[in-house]
């Protein structure tokens, strides 16, 4: 296996972290993985993305130029790494916050209401996990069990309700169609 | 052994403190700075001292001092304030003393930018500071590294009282990975022979100094230090080969772009190109023999570096230029994708059919 992931959106919208649960993820399950955040000045300005790199081999680069999957959640992320996806690839979208369309079609762009998902079912801030939700459902990357395992080391111990919720958001995630 | 996820900045910090580092010396910069705010939260808790100096020459300084009591002393930054606290770490040399200072290279000159870089390996290998003098520098490629070669750099300044360099660049200290430690460390080395420790009027005092007025003593000083210095050439020379063996085009890269290269590599064999990757850890002492043996069967080296091309030149003396040494970098941040050393081997193969 070999996938590689750019998560994007604004700053705030947990897109380091739903890196982090597939970075924990990926070492549960034992496989190779990188996780790069961006933090140069576009941090300041709003926009942050992070890039996951999963594999059965040692991983050179960290840095993605052609990512399998396609996470965003605002509309200049969808402009600025659509066109770098791999053909064949997943664009899979926050359609509460993104209204426009993908401009290509060799890949599958996939629209979840992630943000209104998250707000009607109290989930604040879930809507990322609800698009990962989805991820997991259109790829099968990681089994509940695993997921349930690396939410565990990410969220903080101070904090367990957040885990029920986390998987709350991601179950209606893959549930969306 | 258990596996954490962490930030190589963060690994960094925590096997320096399992490494026996009692005291570090910080002053913020991108892309190093959660070096400096972990060991402002563990060091307290695990019999530590963590200090934010008020500048870079400072925290420098305060890490001479704490060194020169002959206790585990670290301090960090990024390019810029490296630069500053180039004055401290020739004093150190100057002094022989083991401390260890890391650098999360971020592009130059100047202030530059805040990315990725690996230009200051002139500065690491060749200028730290004034005067003739070395210090050991290490260049880790993954964040496992950045644990274990931090141990290795206080071993190291430890055994031949030099300070020692972790050469690192933003990737590697903004990257996540697995990375599992070793246990805490309980064997030191004994350093009451010259630490300015407290004698308890039970010994004469020992000076820690690095100012001889006298010019054949200090001549006499630097001498015996060249002759440290040749042993450590001799005893210390790390690198990993890749594939060299039957390689036309030899790659050679150090640090993050290593990674790269070696990605590059792998689809250059796929291609059925003959083609390795040799990686010097210790780009002080440089691991020239065994550069020249992997070289050996080669006929061309494609040095790889994010800079104009610094390393290069230990390439190039390693071999004697004894073969062509092309080069391909990228530079201020820009971190290079593997198609683009890729296309560069392949260009140069065909240069050889």
């Amino acid at each position: 296996m070999n996938m590689q992931i750019i998560l994007a959106g604004f700053g705030g919208q947990g897109i380091l972290f739903a890196g982090k649960v597939l970075a924990y993820c990926a070492m549960t399950d034992g496989k190779k993985l990188t996780w790069l955040p961006s933090y140069g000045p576009e941090m300041r300005g709003g926009t942050a993305n992070c890039s996951v790199c999963i594999s059965d081999e040692e991983i050179g680069s960290p840095v993605i130029q052609n990512p399998d999957v396609l996470i965003v959640m605002n509309s200049p992320s969808l402009r600025k790494f659509e066109n770098n996806v791999k053909t064949g690839g997943i664009i899979l979208a926050d359609s509460s916050i993104i209204t426009e369309e993908c401009q290509r079609d060799d890949v599958s762009f996939v629209k979840v209401a992630a943000s209104d998902i998250a707000e009607k079912n109290e989930l604040s801030g879930g809507a990322n996990m609800v698009l990962l939700g989805k991820l997991l459902e259109l790829t099968n990357l990681f089994t509940r069990e695993t997921v349930e395992k690396a939410l565990k080391k990410c969220v903080s111990p101070k904090r367990p309700q957040l885990i029920p919720a986390n998987l709350k958001a991601m179950t209606l995630g893959g549930a969306f169609q | 052994m258990e596996k954490y996820l962490m930030k190589g900045n963060e690994a960094l910090g925590e096997a320096a403190i399992r490494a026996g580092c009692k005291c570090f010396f910080g002053y913020p910069i991108t892309p190093q700075t959660e070096l400096s705010a972990y060991m402002a939260k563990q060091m307290p808790k695990r019999g530590g001292v963590f200090l934010q100096a008020e500048s870079e020459l400072a925290a420098v300084n305060m890490t001479l001092g704490a060194a020169s009591t002959g206790i585990r002393a670290m301090t960090s930054s990024s390019s810029p304030g490296i630069s500053l606290k180039t004055e401290g770490v020739s004093y150190m040399a100057g002094c022989d003393l083991p401390a260890v200072i890391v650098n999360v290279q971020r592009g130059g000159p100047g202030l530059g930018s805040i990315q990725p870089s690996q230009a200051d390996y002139f500065q690491a290998t060749r200028a730290m500071g004034h005067g003739d003098a070395y210090i050991i520098v290490l260049a880790p490629n993954s964040v496992q590294e950045m644990a274990d070669f931090v141990g290795l750099a206080f071993d190291l300044a430890d055994k031949y009282r030099i300070p020692a360099m972790l050469l690192a660049d933003g990737l590697l200290g903004q990257m996540m990975e697995p990375v599992s430690f070793s246990d805490e460390k309980t064997d030191f080395v004994n350093k009451d022979d010259w630490a300015a420790n407290g004698h308890k009027n039970k010994r004469e005092h020992n000076i820690v100094n690095s100012l001889y007025l006298d010019a054949p003593t200090l001549e006499s000083k630097v001498q015996a230090r060249f002759e440290k210095y040749k042993i450590i050439e001799q005893n210390e020379r790390r690198c990993e080969k890749y594939m060299c063996d039957d390689a036309d085009i030899l790659v050679t890269a150090y640090g993050a772009t290593a990674r790269i290269a070696k990605t590059a590599v792998d689809h250059a064999r796929q291609k059925g190109i003959k083609v390795g990757l040799f990686r010097p850890i210790t780009l002080y002492p440089f691991p020239r023999q065994e550069l020249a043996d992997a070289a050996k069967g080669a006929k061309i080296i494609l040095d790889t570096e994010l800079s104009m091309g610094q390393m290069i030149e230990d390439v190039k003396l390693s071999t004697n230029c004894t073969l062509p040494v092309e080069f391909y970098g990228r530079t201020g941040g820009v971190v290079p994708a593997p198609e683009e050393i890729l296309a560069k081997i392949e260009q140069l193969n065909g240069g050889l059919n």
